[in-house]
C-alpha cells in the first residue's frame, strides 16, 4: 500500500438513530427526576470516589444517554452511596437511587 | 408569505460588462472550467467580459495560511481592481471562491475602515503607481451561471436526466465555505440554504440529494492540507462527507469552489488506497464536476475539451447516463493533435 504520511482518523461523533435507548428510557421512568439534568456536573466535583479514583458519575450518565453501556457496570461499583451528589445538585436530582438504577438496569437483561 | 421571505435571501447579480479574474489552482486543476465559462457567456449568452492577461494571485491561500499579511492582501487586490477600472468595468466576477471570499472581505474593511482604503491606495500608488476604484458588484461566477441559468436550459441539448430510466439524475451540490459562510448576505440563499448550485440542478432537470452532512467542510480548510502529517483532517471530513451521500447513490458531485472540487474527487483515491474503499456500488468513485463542466457538457461542448478526463474519478460512465457521445481515442490527445501516453490505473479505484 502507499505510504501517505497520514492516517484517516474515525469521527468521535455518535450516530443517536444507531443505538439502542431502551434501557436509557427504563431508567427515565424509574427515577423521573433524571430529566432535570442539565448536565452541570456538581455531582462530579463534589463526589468522594472521584477525589482517589476515575469514577465520574457525570461521564457514567453521558455513556448511557448514548447508550455505550461498556464498562459501566464495573464503574458504578466505585459508587459508596454517600449522597453528598444529591444534596449539591441544582436541579434536585435523586443521584443515589439513578445509580442503584443504573446498577439494576445493567444486570437485566435486554 | 414564502416569497417575501425568500426575496432576502437574493444577492444582486450585474447582467453584463464583467471583468474576469482567473483562479491559481483551478487553471491547473480544472483546466477546461474558465475557458468554458467565458465562451458561454460570450457565444451562448453574448454577454461582454474581459480576461486580462496581467492578472495575479489574490493572496487567498497565502492569506488563509497567515503567509500572506493583511496589508499585502490589500495591495494585491488593489492592484486587480485597478486593472478593472483601467478596463472601464465595474463587475468584478473572480473565478475562485476564495478569492470570492478575499475580495468581499477586503471591500467590507474598507467600507468599516475608510482609513485602511486611504492607506491601500497609497501603497499601491508607491508599488505600481496605479490607482483603482471599488466594484459596484461583485459575483461569482456560479452566481453569473445561476443567474442566466433558464436563458443556458433554452441552449441545452442534453437534460440531467438518465436517459436508460428517464428519471433525474441524482446530485450532490456542495457550496465552498467561502462563498457564504463568511458573509451570508453575499451569497444566493445565504449560509443557510444556499441555492445557487441546487437551482441550476433543478433548472437543468436534476434533483438535488439533501443528505445530511450536506453543509459539512470538504476538509479543505488551507491549514488541514498544506501540511502533509495534518491531511488526515482533511480526508477524515471528506471520508464524513462521502460516507453521509452514499446511501442516497448520487450520480455526481458538483461544487463551485477549487479546492473542493479537488478534494472531494482526489481524495476518494486516497481512501480507495488506504482502505479499499469507494462510494459507488461498482468501485468507480463518483464523479466530481465542477459547475462550468456541468454546464458546458449540458450545451454540448466536447467532454475531453472540457478536462474531464484530468479528474480522478472518470466521467465516462455519467455521459452514458445523460448521453453525451465521446470519442475515448482522443481522451489523452494534445491540443496539437498528439497521442499522449495515458496515466497508471489506480489498484483500487476503478477507471
Amino acid at each position: 500500500m502507499i505510504k501517505f504520511g497520514f492516517a484517516i482518523k474515525t469521527p468521535r461523533s455518535e450516530n443517536m438513530d444507531s443505538v439502542s435507548l431502551e434501557r436509557f428510557n427504563k431508567l427515565q421512568e424509574r427515577v423521573p427526576s433524571f430529566k432535570r439534568c442539565f448536565q452541570c456536573g456538581c455531582c462530579s466535583a463534589t463526589c468522594s470516589a472521584r477525589q482517589f479514583t476515575d469514577f465520574s458519575i457525570r461521564r457514567i450518565h453521558t455513556s448511557f444517554r448514548r447508550g455505550d453501556y461498556e464498562g459501566l457496570d464495573e464503574a458504578l461499583k466505585k459508587c459508596m452511596l454517600c449522597g453528598k451528589c444529591t444534596l449539591v445538585c441544582p436541579r434536585g436530582v435523586n443521584l443515589r437511587s439513578l445509580i442503584i438504577n443504573m446498577r439494576q438496569i445493567l444486570d437485566e437483561k435486554e | 408569505m414564502a416569497n417575501r421571505f425568500w426575496n432576502e435571501y437574493q444577492k444582486t447579480i450585474a447582467d453584463d460588462h464583467y471583468f474576469y479574474e482567473r483562479s491559481c489552482i483551478r487553471q491547473t486543476f480544472f483546466p477546461g472550467s474558465e475557458t468554458a465559462f467565458l465562451r458561454m457567456l460570450r457565444e451562448e449568452l453574448d454577454k461582454d467580459i474581459f480576461d486580462d492577461f496581467r492578472q495575479h494571485t489574490c493572496t487567498g491561500i497565502g492569506y488563509h495560511t497567515d503567509v500572506v499579511p493583511l496589508e499585502t492582501t490589500m495591495t494585491v487586490v488593489a492592484r486587480l481592481f485597478s486593472l478593472m477600472t483601467e478596463h472601464g468595468y465595474e463587475n468584478y466576477v473572480p473565478s475562485c471562491v476564495t478569492s470570492f471570499g478575499v475580495f468581499t472581505e477586503m471591500v467590507h474593511t474598507w467600507q468599516e475602515r475608510p482609513d485602511l482604503l486611504e492607506k491601500t491606495r497609497e501603497n499601491l500608488y508607491k508599488a505600481c503607481k496605479r490607482e483603482f476604484n471599488l466594484p459596484k458588484n461583485i459575483a461569482h461566477p456560479s452566481d453569473v451561471i445561476y443567474h442566466f441559468r433558464f436563458e443556458l436550459a433554452e441552449k441545452m441539448k442534453y437534460r440531467l436526466v438518465n436517459r436508460f430510466t428517464g428519471k433525474p439524475l441524482k446530485v450532490v451540490e456542495h457550496i465552498g465555505c467561502h462563498y457564504a459562510k463568511i458573509f451570508p448576505d453575499k451569497g444566493v440563499g445565504k449560509a443557510e440554504f444556499p441555492y445557487v448550485l441546487a437551482g441550476m440542478i433543478e433548472a437543468w432537470g436534476g434533483e438535488v440529494v439533501d443528505y445530511p452532512e450536506r453543509r459539512h467542510c470538504c476538509g479543505f480548510g488551507f491549514r488541514q492540507y498544506l501540511v502533509q502529517e495534518n491531511r488526515g483532517y482533511s480526508v477524515s471530513n471528506t471520508k464524513k462527507k462521502l460516507e453521509s451521500m452514499e446511501p442516497y447513490e448520487p450520480d455526481f458531485i458538483v461544487s463551485n469552489c477549487p479546492g473542493c472540487s479537488m478534494f472531494l474527487d482526489r481524495w476518494q483515491y486516497t481512501i480507495a488506497e488506504m482502505e479499499h474503499k469507494t462510494y459507488d456500488r461498482e468501485g468507480y468513485g463518483i464523479p466530481v464536476l465542477t459547475y462550468e463542466e456541468m454546464a458546458g457538457l449540458l450545451l454540448g461542448y466536447d467532454p475531453w475539451e472540457l478536462g474531464l478526463q484530468i479528474h480522478q474519478v472518470q466521467a465516462e460512465r455519467l455521459l452514458d447516463k445523460i448521453g453525451i457521445p465521446y470519442n475515448p481515442k482522443d481522451k489523452y490527445k494534445s491540443a496539437d493533435g498528439k497521442i499522449l501516453r495515458a496515466p497508471e490505473k489506480p489498484e483500487n479505484l476503478l477507471v
